[in-house]
C-alpha cells in the first residue's frame, strides 16, 4: 500500500457497469516526507475520502475490487483508509 | 537473476500508520511502514505500507509478499491489501 493525497475528483457518465455508484478520485502518491512521488493515479474511493485528505491506497486489482465491494471489477487502484498519522522512527 | 525479488521481499519496519476511517475488512489489522532492503541490509526502493500478519514491530527485519497474496493470512476475510508482512527474520547469511 502507498500513502497518497487526494488532489482531485473525476466524473464519468459512460463507464463499465461495475463502476456504477463508485466515486473516482485522483490521488498523488507521497514519500514519507509528504513530497509528491511518482505519477498521480485514479483510484476508486471505498471510505468516503475528500480532496486534500491523506489516504492509504492499494495498487493491486483484487484488493481494489474488494475495497469497491464488487467481485471481478475492472479496477486496479482503490482508497482503503484515511490516514490520521504516520510515524517513522529513525 | 532473482536477486531483485530478494531485494523487494526483505524489509525493515521503520514506522506505523494510524488509520481510523478505513475499509471494514482492515479493522483490527496493524499497518506498518516498511523499507525494502538489499541482501546487504541496505535500503533500496521506496518505502511502502504493509499489513502485518505476524506481530512485527518497529526496528525488526521482516519478509513480506506483494499482491493479492498479502490478504491470504487473513482468509476468509478479504482484506484489501497489496503488501503483507508474513515473517520476522531472525538472521540471514550470504554465500
Amino acid at each position: 500500500m502507498q500513502i497518497a493525497r487526494v488532489i482531485g475528483s473525476l466524473v464519468s457518465t459512460q463507464k463499465h457497469r461495475k463502476f456504477e455508484g463508485a466515486k473516482l478520485l485522483i490521488v498523488q502518491p507521497l514519500g514519507l516526507d509528504d513530497a509528491p512521488r511518482g505519477n498521480a493515479v485514479l483510484a476508486v474511493d471505498g471510505v468516503g475520502a475528500g480532496v486534500n485528505e491523506k489516504v492509504l491506497i492499494v495498487l493491486e486489482g483484487r484488493a481494489a475490487g474488494e475495497a469497491l465491494g464488487k467481485k471481478a471489477a475492472p479496477v486496479d487502484a482503490a482508497i482503503v483508509g484515511i490516514i490520521d498519522a504516520v510515524t517513522v522512527y529513525d | 537473476m532473482a536477486s531483485w525479488l530478494f531485494k523487494v521481499q526483505i524489509a525493515k519496519v521503520i514506522g506505523n500508520v494510524v488509520v481510523t476511517r478505513k475499509d471494514e475488512n482492515l479493522v483490527g489489522i496493524k499497518l506498518l511502514v516498511v523499507q525494502p532492503l538489499t541482501p546487504e541490509h541496505k535500503p533500496v526502493g521506496r518505502p511502502l505500507v504493509a499489513v502485518d500478519a505476524v506481530g512485527a514491530g518497529v526496528g525488526e527485519e521482516v519478509f513480506f509478499v506483494r499482491g493479492k497474496e498479502a490478504s491470504f493470512p487473513f482468509y476468509p476475510v478479504e482484506v484489501p491489501a497489496d503488501a503483507g508482512i508474513v515473517g520476522i527474520v531472525d538472521h540471514w547469511t550470504l554465500g
